[in-house]
């Protein structure tokens, strides 16, 4: 924990910095307010006006902490469509918003890398398979799948597919690269003289791969596991775009339509909480799966 | 390779290609009372298959050069003849011909789109956010407190979706490309700072003494070692932040764009059910997105020679 004191500082100088750009940014919507009423407005009267404004240019950062607290606890536990009142979550809270997008990405992930895990051990064990998928696995992540992303999602409902497969099979995509990728790496990771035992042993392909190859692929695959889980969250956020319904990529562009600045910000802070959440979960059981091997740092 | 890891693999390739065989056999048998077209389909796919299994047995470099292009091929034919034979109605999806009929007959809009996406909204956020971010990490290597405290932050920003701030710099700078920009320019910044802070401190303690002993200024440490030590780290942040940029700079033309671009001609084509226009224009982006990451992993090549990962081969 060397490095807390300096984290926390390099974070309070980005909310200083963060105050300061909000004054400056709303500054000029509040001049223009006193100019229209005829009144001579200073620093003084302008700095706090900018802290409270209903739809900053750039909203101060208690500002978005309320905006999300009342749209998470306020709106679930006091609201009238909150889960307290209702019975079930409420559509215009985030935590609704949120358990859609992360059930996405969830299942995106899981066929992702299941599918990633599979190629990979096919691509070790096959040369042809080496040949003629690997060169096209590294073409397909230059194609930014992301932007197809709106129009695969509305061919697919138009043929029937709706809900949340669509948006997992985004994730998917985006997440199976990094997962082929260090797979491959990981497989290939033995090196020869741990082979050569095996031959030895007279130890089929299988066995190979239970015995020797997968254990010794761990570290591999967690460190694009966690690449791939943030992919993943990514692609189905951007999935969402062109989707009306639920989920924090509808959230986004609705707030964006209405210009409601903070409520963009709030479900921005959700998304990052998330994405941060994820990766903190792969990342332990990370650490608990290497250590229980007798591999961790 | 060591002999045996080369015996393993023939003894793998031998036993997976006959288990391969033996189940596409199997599956033709069993779907040919059920369907003469995924019959053909599946007859197409085998052929192919056993061309690249041999060529690949008999290795060679321009054989193996050969794999990657028939699969590619396969691929192109084998969806082809599935539109046609399924008579898929080309608002779902439109064959590779008629994609590439609309393709030749498009190319000033796809001009035009290119344009505006790539060279005005990507390629200067690519400039801008890269040449920020590594000046920033020069800063950033000079005092150790700022190390501690900002890789962390670098590090858990960099796997946050910042795609997401895209409708907010949409509003402040306005629908033309200088929103893309600055877009495509804070996705970029930080996977690139991270790396060249971290490949900036990748010399050994000996090189920087000998740098010491020939009383080398810190400027000319920075240009004549560290710098160029970090180099091979910071092309793998360069390489990420090729395809961050692609993805920026199209996904923010959704939230609002003027009248041409490619994410803007994706969404309007979409809802106009013009299916053609849309693959023509994920053409124009897969080919783009390739051209600028070849261009930067030859550039790699041409400055990180020295570096074992690029004299292996």
């Amino acid at each position: 924990m060397k490095s807390f004191g300096p984290v926390l500082v390099v974070v309070g100088c980005i909310l200083a910095l963060w105050y300061g750009a909000a004054v400056l940014m709303n500054a000029q919507w509040e001049r223009d307010q006193a100019g229209r009423a005829g009144e001579a407005i200073g620093w003084a009267q302008i700095v706090p006006k900018t802290m409270a404004q209903e739809r900053p240019v750039l909203p101060a950062p208690h500002q978005v902490a309320a905006e999300f607290w009342a749209l998470t606890w306020g709106e679930e536990v006091g609201g009238r469509r909150g889960i307290v009142q209702s019975g079930s979550l409420s559509n215009r809270g985030l935590v609704l918003h949120a358990w859609v997008t992360f059930s996405a990405t969830m299942l995106g992930f899981a066929i992702g890398s299941g599918f990633g895990i599979l190629l990979a051990v096919g691509i070790v064990h096959n040369r042809a398979m080496d040949a003629s998928v690997m060169p096209w696995a590294i073409a397909s992540q230059t194609i930014p799948i992301v932007a197809i992303a709106p129009m695969i999602i509305v061919v697919l409902n138009s043929v029937g597919v709706a809900g949340l497969i669509p948006k997992a099979i985004i994730a998917a995509y985006l997440s199976f690269f990094p997962v082929v990728v260090g797979m491959v790496k990981g497989l290939r990771s033995p090196d020869g003289m741990q082979l050569d035992l095996l031959r030895t042993y007279n130890a089929s392909a299988a066995q190979g791969l239970w015995n020797l190859r997968l254990p010794a692929s761990m570290p591999y695959l967690f460190a694009s596991l966690k690449v791939g889980v943030a992919a993943s969250f990514v692609g189905t956020i951007v999935a969402e775009l062109p989707l009306g319904g639920a989920g924090l990529g509808t959230r986004l562009l609705a707030g964006s339509y209405y210009g409601q600045t903070i409520q963009i910000w709030a479900t921005l802070v959700m998304a990052s909480l998330l994405a941060a959440g994820l990766v903190a979960v792969v990342g332990s059981i990370q650490s608990r799966v290497l250590a229980r091997m007798g591999m961790g740092a | 390779m060591s002999r045996s890891a080369k015996i393993t693999r023939k003894g793998a390739g031998v036993l997976f290609g006959l288990d391969g065989l033996v189940a596409l056999i199997a599956g033709v048998v069993v779907v040919l009372a059920w369907d003469w077209r995924v019959t053909v389909l599946l007859g197409v796919w085998l052929g192919a298959w056993l061309v690249n299994n041999g060529l690949s047995q008999l290795g060679g470099p321009w054989r193996m050069r050969l794999v990657p292009v028939i699969f590619g091929l396969t691929l192109l034919v084998l969806w082809e003849m599935t539109v046609t034979l399924f008579a898929v109605p080309s608002v779902i999806l439109p064959g590779p011909l008629a994609i590439a009929a609309r393709f030749g007959s498009s190319l000033d809009v796809l001009w035009g789109d290119f344009v505006q996406t790539f060279v005005k909204g990507a390629l200067s956020g690519f400039v801008m956010g890269c040449g920020a971010a590594v000046l920033t990490a020069v800063v950033v290597d000079r005092s150790p407190f700022l190390q501690r405290g900002l890789l962390p932050v670098g590090n858990f920003v960099a796997a946050l979706p910042v795609v997401g701030i895209a409708p907010i710099l949409v509003m402040w700078f306005g629908f033309d490309w200088q929103s893309k920009a600055a877009v495509v320019v804070v996705m970029v910044f930080f996977p690139v700072l991270v790396n060249t802070v971290a490949g900036l401190r990748a010399t050994d303690v000996m090189q920087r003494d000998l740098m010491a002993t020939y009383s080398a200024s810190y400027w000319q440490g920075l240009f004549k070692l560290r710098l160029p030590a970090a180099m091979p780290f910071m092309f793998n942040g360069l390489k990420i932040a090729t395809t961050l940029a692609m993805i920026g700079a199209i996904v923010a033309e959704f939230f609002g764009s003027p009248t041409q671009g490619m994410g803007f001609r994706i969404s309007t084509e979409v809802g106009r059910l013009g299916l053609d226009m849309v693959w023509a224009e994920i053409a124009v982006a897969a080919m783009a997105g390739s051209a600028f990451y070849g261009v930067v992993a030859l550039i790699e090549k041409r400055v990180t020679f020295w570096h074992p990962s690029q004299r292996g081969r």
